[in-house]
């Protein structure tokens, strides 16, 4: 084997194992980005407070355990605004009503909340616009029905702009939802949403539901969740009389899953770059056996043990190094060729996985060479050189 | 230079005890021309790779240029094999791929000497031993005369104080192998001390001091008066 072809080989392997660990770790981080851009666009940094405190008991929140827990009020709700984690609040409530046009009505369920639940909810309009914005607190004789209720109110007639009765007050139609939506996990066809001022006036009744919370991204849920706490705990004279929940129990789930995924593929990953030393360690067997002459020589005009070694040494790391860098040029443009052909896929590899593959590729190159290193300084002169 | 005193080398070859060397004696004085012969197996090589510090005695002494230097540690032993002794074999030994120059630059990197420094001394010893042409030139593009020139300009580079050759003319023709001769005649002409290992009576004869081994020992150690 010649002095060409072994060092090819010990490039050759050092940068296979270093561009397949970038590679496979670039797979399995894209997923988790996939996965988790996926379920961000459904409004996923969902944090949702109910009054009352839940315990362990499995007791449903909002039961009364122990003490009457104080309301939560449309105050509150906005003084969360006040944390820099949170983007978007509304204030909810839920009653039924009865809802009316001319000789045509039916009772429907009714709920009261703001402007921004429909960004929060992601909710789609077949026509007009969700609630307008304003003080949260004032009642506004707006509303937004669902498709069925328009179909059975109106008929073929238009119904923006047109008067309805829900209670004993009328409320002038300003959007109609998407056939079949989904709000709080019932269907919006026979939903009519209005403002939550107006809700606590038709109810007469001042406490909140629900306080409906977005996050500004995956990473600010927990310390917005704890901005949450702490906000209205100190609202309500220290009493922790809230449960604040984050809703993306699954999504937890998933970026666990899928970053122990990334790890392991990384092991598996790092495992050829052990195999890798492996050959490089019988690679330079192989060297030292061929160059026994030259090793004999060497130390006939003088060369000590050490620097023996040191040969060796120094030329196992500088392929390492060398063979560790071609596979990351070679790794990160696989990345990118799969950038190219599925676009939608983030796969990108992280600095970490980067840092650990050629880090131990050059580790695998030390150590893998100290014992051949080592054979070819106790070569004995005398026989090294008797070799043919 | 060379004292040498109850030198025994004791090799394991498998089940049996060979004795390369047996009680051997020897004093060599500075600057003289020994040739040792003998039968193949009566120990020369043995006894010059011991002289070299190629190799340790088994039991015994060695002094060379004044100093014992029977049991050195690794790294002393060649650092004075470098500063030393200056080895010539038989088949060149010359690392195939480093140039004619390169090759005798060899030891002084070894020493650390800096490569300006190493240029210069290359270039001149190759120079004065007529290889100006081929300085650039990788062993395998010599002939067998210019490999031996190269591997002597090596072993004398770092102006060793002994010069030993094992079989220098073996794997040449009479004309390049008259050549080393001259060389090397030459270098101890200058004050180096040469001792030559040779099968060839016509060169053992050139010697001043002939040495005659027979399993192990000196059977004969004749000066002769040039």
């Amino acid at each position: 084997m010649g002095f060409r072809t072994r060092t090819l080989l010990m490039v050759v392997a050092m940068a296979i194992g270093v561009g397949a660990v970038i590679v496979l770790t670039a797979l399995g981080e894209g997923a988790r980005r996939y996965v988790v851009a996926e379920f961000s666009s459904l409004g996923t940094h969902l944090i949702i407070v109910f009054p009352g405190r839940t315990e362990t008991g499995g007791n449903l929140p909002g039961m009364l355990v122990g003490r009457t827990p104080r309301d939560l009020t449309i105050a509150d709700a906005m003084a969360l605004l006040r944390s820099r984690y949170v983007l978007r609040v509304a204030p909810l409530n839920i009653g039924s009503a009865q809802l009316s046009r001319g000789q045509r009505s039916r009772e429907v369920p009714v709920l009261g909340t703001t402007d921004e639940f429909a960004a929060i909810r992601n909710m789609s309009l077949s026509q007009g616009r969700f609630l307008p914005a304003g003080d949260p607190a004032a009642p506004q004789s707006v509303c937004v029905i669902g498709d069925k209720l328009r179909a059975e109110l109106f008929g073929p007639e238009p119904a923006l702009g047109q008067w309805v009765r829900v209670g004993d007050r009328r409320f002038r139609v300003v959007g109609v939802f998407a056939q079949q939506g989904q709000a709080l996990g019932f269907n919006t066809d026979e939903l009519v949403v209005l403002p939550i001022g107006s809700v606590q006036q038709l109810f007469n009744q001042q406490s909140l539901l629900r306080i409906l919370i977005e996050a500004r991204n995956r990473d600010a849920l927990e310390p917005a969740r704890d901005d949450v706490r702490r906000i209205l705990i100190a609202r309500h004279e220290g009493e922790e009389d809230v449960t604040v929940v984050t809703q993306d129990a699954v999504l937890a789930t998933f970026d666990r899953i899928l970053r122990t995924l990334t790890v392991a593929v990384g092991g598996i990953a790092a495992i050829s770059l052990a195999v890798a030393g492996i050959l490089i360690m019988n690679v330079m067997l192989i060297s030292v056996s061929q160059r026994t002459r030259e090793i004999g020589l060497l130390k006939a005009i003088g060369a000590s043990g050490a620097q023996i070694r040191g040969l060796f040494f120094a030329e196992a790391i500088m392929l390492s190094v060398i063979g560790a860098l071609i596979g990351y040029v070679l790794g990160e443009l696989g990345v990118a060729a799969i950038g190219r052909i599925y676009p939608a896929f983030p796969a990108a590899a992280p600095v970490w996985a980067i840092t650990a593959g050629i880090g131990t590729a050059v580790a695998t190159g030390i150590v893998f060479s100290l014992m051949p290193a080592r054979r070819a300084s106790r070569l004995d002169p005398v026989m090294a050189l008797a070799r043919r | 230079m060379i004292s040498l005193e109850a030198v025994e080398r004791v090799f394991q070859v498998g089940e049996q005890q060979v004795h390369a060397l047996a009680d051997l004696d020897l004093e060599v004085g500075a600057g003289e021309y020994v040739s040792i012969m003998g039968p193949s197996g009566s120990g020369k090589s043995t006894l010059l790779n011991i002289v070299g510090l190629l190799d340790r005695p088994t039991s015994g002494s060695y002094r060379l240029d004044g100093r014992d230097v029977t049991s050195l540690r690794d790294e002393e032993q060649a650092r004075v094999r470098r500063e030393k002794v200056g080895f010539v074999f038989q088949f060149f030994h010359l690392v195939p791929r480093l140039t004619a120059l390169g090759n005798v630059e060899l030891p002084m990197l070894l020493a650390g000497i800096d490569a300006p420094e190493r240029r210069r001394r290359a270039h001149e010893l190759l120079t004065a031993y007529g290889l100006s042409e081929r300085m650039h030139h990788r062993p395998d593009q010599l002939s067998g005369g210019q490999r031996q020139r190269v591997a002597i300009a090596r072993a004398t580079v770092m102006r060793p104080l002994v010069l030993l050759a094992d079989e220098p003319t073996g794997n040449l023709d009479r004309a390049a192998g008259h050549d080393v001769v001259e060389i090397l005649e030459k270098l101890r002409d200058q004050g180096a001390t040469l001792i030559v290992v040779t099968h060839d009576p016509d060169l053992g004869k050139r010697a001043h001091r002939r040495i005659r081994m027979v399993d192990g020992r000196i059977a004969s150690d004749q000066a002769v008066n040039p």
